[in-house]
C-alpha cells in the first residue's frame, strides 16, 4: 500500500474526532510498509512484506480515560471504536493524575528521516543484496545467517484541542552472523540507517567473516576484572540501560539508581567520568528523529549527562506539573560524544585487555545499582601490547553501566549503531573500560 | 531469546501494534472461508504449489493501576490476513490489513513474487512432511468465564483492593495489572483444512516496592501468579489450589488479594535480610521459579530451528546438536529429569487444537530418564529428524508475522515417589529455597545461565532459618540438570510461564507454560550481586 499522506491522515483523524462525544479526544494514527528477507544455513529461510496501520483513540470525560486501538477505518468501525473508548472512560474511576491533552504545538522542521529510494526497495533488491552476502560466506567457507529489512512508516496525531502532527520516515537495517564450518568460530556485524544507500551489506559481511575466522580456536581465560574495549554494537546494550532509566518520578520516589536517601535524587550530581557527554538532538543528520513525541510534546535538543554530571531527567506531563518543572519527554535518539580515535587506535593503546564485538541477553539484576548481567558473543579477543593476540572463550559479566562509565579509560570516534536487544539506534563511540567484571566462562560459540 | 518475567514495566499499553478488545466482535466463519479461498485461488493461479492463509482478530485488554489510581483501561484489536506460499520450492509471505478481494489477491501475488525471487538463492527446496486436511473444524480454549465479558469495574475493584492491601501492609508503592488476550484465528490451506480457533489467556500480576527511607535502599516483591490459558475463573480463588508453606503458593486459581497482603511484609523482610555469602549451595526451586530455568535451559536448546542454525543470527544456536540426539545416550540430566513437550495440557498457555500450519496438537517426550530423545519440530523440519508428521509447533504472534517454530509447553514431570517440599528441605544441609522468578540470562547456545528469584530462604541442616538477599545462581545446563537430586510428587505440580517468549527476525513473542514440582539441585554456584555505585 502507499503510505498515508499528511492530508490522508488529517482527513481520517478528523472523521474519527467527528464521532467523539467525550470532553476530550485524541487520535494517534500510524502505519508502515515493511519488507524483509532472512537467511540461514547459507540459504534463504523466511521473508515477507507486511503492510499495517493502527489507530489509537483516547477519550476522556473529566479525569476518566478510556483507550481503544483498531485497524479498521470504515465509518461504522471507527464510530464503534470511538464509542467503545468512551464506554471504557465511563467505566474508569477518576484518575487525578490525568492531564488534559495538549493544545496546538510548534515543532521544529523535520530532519531528513525519509528516503524515497529506501521506501521503494523491491524483493529483487533484497534478494540481490543477500546473494552478495552469501557469496562472501561461501568464498570463506563460512555459514551465514542474516537479516535484511526495510520499512517506510508514517506517524500522526490529532486531538480535539487542535493539535496536529505528522511525520514519515524510512529505515534499512542489516545484521549478519557468520560461523565456521566446524562451529568453532563466529563473527557478527550490524548496522541501521534511514537511507539504504549507506547500508554497505557487503562490507559488513566481510567484517563478520573476518571475526568468524579469527575467533575459531578460542582459549579460556580466568573470569575476573579486565580492561575491555566495547565496540559500539556491544556498548549500546549497556548504555541504553542508563539513558533508558532517566525517569524523574522513579528517582523522586526513591526507587531508582538515581535516588538518594531522604527523597532526593542525583540530578546535578557527578554520576560518571567527566569525559562523558550524553545528549539528544532530533536534527542530527546521522540520526534524525521526529520533532514531536507520542503525546504531542516537542522533541528538542537536550543534554542528559554533561561532563559526567546528570543534567536532566525525563518527566510525564503529570509528574512535571506536580513538581513544577518542564515536562521533558523521553528521547527518541541518543548521542554520546567521543574522540577521534578509531577502534584500531584503541586496540593499539591497550596493554592488556579484551575486545568485545557483541553483548547478549542483557537482563537487570539489581535496579538499586543498575547491575546487569549478560554475555560476550560472536567475536571476543584478547589484546596484548596493542595487538589482538588470540580469540578467547565467551564470558558472563555482572556489571553496572554507572560503574562502567566511572571506570572509563578512553573513547573512540562515535558511529551510528543499533541495539541487538531493543533495536533502537544511537550514536556511540567505542569505549575502553577498566575493571569490567566477568563472573564465569561460557562454552558457547 | 527470552522475555520479561518482570513484565510490569514492559506491558505495551500505548502505541504497540494495534488492537482493541471487544468480545462482541467476531467474524462470521463463512466470510473467513470466502476470504481464505480468494487467497488460495490467487496463489494457485500464480503457480504456488502450497498456500496457507491465516485470518486473525487479536484482542487484548489491559487494566493498569498504581496505588489508589486506575492509570489506564485499554482495549486493543488487530484484524488482518497473512498469506504464506511455496513457489519454485521456496517460501514467500505477505500480510495485509485490507481485506477486500483485490487487496487479498494483491498481497497473495506479492507473497508468490517474493518466493520466486528468493528461489534464486535457495540451496535446497522446502520439503513439507505430509499433513492431512481436516475439513471445517473448530477449537476453543475450555474457559468457564470469558475475561472480556467481565465488567471492567470488577477488574478495577479487584486491583484497587489488591493495592490497598499492599499499602496497608506497609508497601510504599504498588502497581497491578490484569492482562487479557483473545486470539480469534482462522487457518486455511491447500491441504483442505479450514480451522477456526478461539484462544484465551489471562495474566494478573502486581509488584510492591518497599523503601528504607534512612538508607535509601529499596526492594520489590512481585506477584506469585502465573499467566494461564484460562478465563477469568483463574481469579476466583479456591482453597484447594493453595499450597501453604513459608509463603502461600497457587495452583490453578489465584488469590491475588491474599498474595498482595503477604507481599508487602516480605519486601520489608528482603530489605533487612542477610546478604548471601557466595559459594556452593543446594537449591530447592519452587515451580514459580523453576519454570523459567526450564524454559531457558531445556525449552530453547531443544528447538530444532536453533539446533539447525536458523536462529544463529539472533536467538542463537544450541548445544543439543543432532549428533547428541542420534547417539541415543546423551546424558542431559539425572535419572529424575523427565521433560515432556505438550500442546494439549488444559489451562496451559500453549494449548491449542491445531498449530498455525494446521497440525493437530499432541504431546511427546524431549528428555526421558535424563537422556535427550526428541526435539520440537514443524512441517518443513520434520523430515530432518526422520519424523513422519509434524509435532505441531508452528506459531505466529499476529496475522502480520510469518509462522515459524515456537516452543510448546515444556515441563518437568513430577517424581513418582511421594515427596513434599517440606520433606525435600529436610534433606538439605546447606541450601537456598527460591520462590518466584526474577533476573534471567543464558548464552546463545544455552550452556551458561544465571537466574535470580523473588524470595530466598536459607536452609541450614534441614530447616529454613530466615531470608537471604543478593542471590543469583550461575551454572552450566548439563551440569545443573545432572545435579537434580529429586523432584516432588504430582501433588506439588504447578504451571508457570510467560506471554513474552521472544524469537525470530522480525522478533515475535509467544505464550508458553512450563510445569514442574519443587526440585532439589546439589551444589550449585551462588554469587552475591550486591554492589555500590
Amino acid at each position: 500500500m502507499a503510505l498515508f499522506s499528511e492530508d490522508d491522515c488529517r482527513t481520517l483523524m478528523k472523521k474519527a474526532l467527528s464521532f467523539s462525544k467525550a470532553d476530550e479526544c485524541e487520535i494517534n494514527f500510524s502505519g508502515s510498509d515493511a519488507g524483509n528477507i532472512r537467511y540461514a544455513r547459507n540459504s534463504v529461510s523466511t521473508s515477507g512484506f507486511i503492510g499495517q496501520t493502527s489507530m489509537v483513540i483516547s477519550s476522556a470525560f473529566g479525569k476518566k480515560l478510556g483507550i481503544v486501538t483498531t485497524n479498521e477505518y470504515d465509518d461504522a468501525s471507527i464510530e464503534k471504536a470511538v464509542k467503545l473508548s468512551e464506554d471504557l472512560a465511563h467505566f474508569a474511576p477518576e484518575n487525578d493524575e490525568f492531564v488534559s491533552f495538549l493544545g496546538p504545538q510548534t515543532y521544529a522542521p523535520h530532519s531528513n528521516m525519509f528516503d524515497q529510494a529506501t521506501a521503494d526497495i523491491t524483493p529483487t533488491f533484497r534478494t540481490d543484496k543477500v546473494a552478495e552476502s552469501l557469496q562472501i560466506a561461501k568464498d570463506n567457507k563460512l555459514t551465514a545467517a542474516g537479516y535484511l529489512q526495510n520499512s517506510a512508516s508514517f506517524s500522526s496525531m490529532m486531538n480535539s484541542h487542535g493539535l496536529f502532527a505528522y511525520n514519515r520516515s524510512t529505515d534499512a537495517s542489516f545484521s549478519i552472523t557468520l560461523r565456521t564450518a566446524d562451529s568453532q568460530g563466529s563473527g557478527y556485524s550490524t548496522k541501521d540507517y534511514n537511507q539504504v544507500s549507506k547500508l554497505d551489506t557487503l562490507s559488513f559481511t566481510k567484517t563478520a567473516a573476518q571475526k568468524a575466522t579469527r575467533s575459531a580456536g578460542a582459549k579460556a581465560i580466568e573470569p575476573g576484572k579486565y580492561t575491555v574495549i566495547l565496540e559500539p554494537a556491544a556498548g549500546i546494550v549497556l548504555l541504553e540501560q542508563l539513558y533508558g532509566g532517566l525517569d524523574a518520578r522513579s528517582a523522586d520516589e526513591g526507587r531508582s539508581f538515581l535516588s538518594k536517601p531522604g527523597g532526593k535524587t542525583k540530578l546535578g550530581d557527578k554520576l560518571v567520568d567527566e569525559r562523558i557527554n550524553i545528549y539528544s538532538d532530533p536534527s542530527n543528520p546521522d540520526l534524525p528523529t521526529a520533532s514531536w513525541n507520542g503525546d504531542g510534546r516537542p522533541q528538542e535538543k537536550i543534554s542528559w549527562i554533561e561532563k559526567g554530571v546528570l543534567k536532566n531527567l525525563t518527566y510525564s506531563r503529570y509528574w512535571a506539573q506536580k513538581q513544577g518543572v518542564k515536562a521533558i519527554p523521553s528521547p527518541d535518539s541518543i548521542i554520546m560524544d567521543g574522540g577521534d580515535a578509531s577502534l584500531e587506535d584503541l586496540i593499539k593503546g591497550t596493554e592488556k585487555g579484551i575486545l568485545v564485538t557483541r553483548l547478549w541477553y542483557i537482563r537487570p539484576v539489581d535496579p538499586q545499582t543498575l547491575l546487569y548481567t549478560g554475555l560476550t558473543r560472536d567475536g571476543t579477543f584478547y589484546i596484548e601490547n596493542g595487538q589482538i593476540k588470540f580469540p578467547i572463550k565467551n564470558m558472563r559479566f555482572n556489571e553496572s553501566p554507572v560503574i562502567m562509565l566511572n571506570n572509563l579509560d578512553a573513547l573512540g570516534r562515535p558511529e551510528r549503531t543499533v541495539s541487538g536487544e531493543s533495536f533502537q539506534s544511537a550514536l556511540i563511540p567505542p569505549m575502553r573500560i577498566k575493571e569490567f567484571t566477568f563472573t564465569s566462562l561460557s562454552d558457547a560459540v | 531469546m527470552g522475555f520479561s518475567a518482570a513484565m510490569l514495566s514492559r506491558v505495551p499499553v500505548l502505541g504497540s501494534p494495534l488492537i482493541q478488545g471487544n468480545a462482541m466482535r467476531s467474524v462470521d466463519v463463512a466470510m473467513k472461508k470466502q476470504m481464505a479461498d480468494v487467497a488460495l485461488n490467487a496463489a494457485r493461479s500464480k503457480g504456488a504449489t502450497y498456500t496457507d492463509v491465516r485470518i486473525g482478530r487479536y484482542l487484548n485488554q489491559y487494566v493498569v493501576t498504581r496505588e489508589t489510581k486506575v492509570e489506564n483501561i485499554v482495549d486493543t484489536e488487530s484484524y488482518g490476513m497473512g498469506i504464506r506460499v511455496i513457489a519454485n520450492g521456496c517460501w514467500g509471505f505477505a500480510a495485509t490489513d485490507k481485506l477486500d478481494n483485490d487487496s487479498i489477491a494483491k498481497a497473495t501475488y506479492m507473497a508468490v513474487a517474493i518466493a520466486k525471487e528468493n528461489a534464486r538463492i535457495q540451496t535446497e527446496p522446502v520439503i513439507l512432511v505430509p499433513q492431512k486436511g481436516y475439513g471445517e473444524v473448530s477449537w476453543k480454549t475450555p474457559i468457564v468465564t470469558n475475561g472480556f465479558d467481565v465488567p471492567v469495574k470488577d477488574k478495577t475493584d479487584l486491583l484497587l483492593s489488591v493495592n490497598d492491601a499492599a499499602l496497608k501492609g506497609g508497601a510504599n508503592y504498588v502497581n497491578s495489572i490484569i492482562f487479557l488476550v483473545n486470539e480469534q484465528k482462522y487457518f486455511a490451506s491447500t491441504d483442505g483444512s479450514y480451522i477456526d480457533q478461539d484462544i484465551h489467556r489471562i495474566w494478573p500480576l502486581f509488584q510492591v516496592t518497599k523503601i528504607d527511607q534512612k538508607s535509601g535502599k529499596f526492594e520489590t516483591r512481585q506477584s506469585l501468579s502465573a499467566p494461564r490459558g484460562m478465563g477469568y475463573e483463574y481469579l476466583i480463588p479456591k482453597e484447594a489450589d493453595k499450597i501453604k508453606g513459608v509463603t502461600t503458593l497457587y495452583r490453578d486459581s489465584y488469590d491475588m488479594l491474599e498474595d498482595a497482603k503477604a507481599a508487602a511484609p516480605q519486601a520489608a523482610e528482603k530489605l533487612a535480610a542477610k546478604s548471601v555469602e557466595a559459594g556452593k549451595y543446594d537449591l530447592v526451586l519452587d515451580p514459580s521459579h523453576l519454570w523459567l530455568t526450564i524454559h531457558e535451559s531445556v525449552g530453547h536448546p531443544s528447538e530444532l530451528d536453533r539446533v539447525l542454525g536458523y536462529e544463529a543470527n539472533f536467538a542463537g544456536t544450541s548445544f543439543l546438536t543432532l549428533d547428541k540426539w542420534k547417539s541415543g545416550n546423551f546424558n542431559f540430566g539425572s535419572k529424575h529429569v523427565n521433560i515432556v513437550a505438550d500442546k494439549i495440557q488444559p489451562g496451559s498457555l500453549g494449548a491449542v487444537g491445531y498449530d498455525d500450519e494446521g497440525v493437530e496438537s499432541k504431546k511427546w517426550d524431549i528428555i526421558k530418564d535424563g537422556v535427550l530423545v526428541n526435539y520440537q519440530a514443524i512441517r518443513d523440519q520434520a523430515h530432518i529428524i526422520g519424523l513422519k508428521e509434524s509435532q505441531g509447533c508452528c506459531y505466529a504472534d499476529s496475522w502480520s508475522d510469518v509462522q515459524f517454530q515456537r516452543m510448546p509447553n515444556i515441563s518437568l514431570q513430577p517424581g513418582t515417589t511421594p515427596l513434599a517440599p517440606a520433606d525435600m528441605i529436610k534433606n538439605v544441609e546447606k541450601g537456598i529455597y527460591i520462590v518466584g522468578d526474577s533476573s534471567f540470562s543464558i548464552d546463545q547456545q544455552r550452556y551458561n545461565f544465571q537466574f535470580s528469584g523473588q524470595l530466598y530462604y536459607e536452609i541450614k541442616e534441614g530447616k529454613i532459618t530466615g531470608m537471604l538477599n543478593d542471590v543469583a545462581y550461575q551454572s552450566n545446563t548439563q551440569e545443573f540438570w545432572n545435579s537434580c537430586e529429586a523432584v516432588c510428587d504430582k501433588s506439588d505440580y504447578r504451571l508457570g510461564g510467560s506471554f513474552f517468549d521472544g524469537k525470530g527476525q522480525p522478533e515475535q513473542v509467544s505464550a508458553v507454560s512450563h510445569g514442574s514440582a519443587t526440585a532439589h539441585f546439589k551444589g550449585v554456584n551462588v554469587i552475591n550481586t550486591a554492589r555500590k555505585i
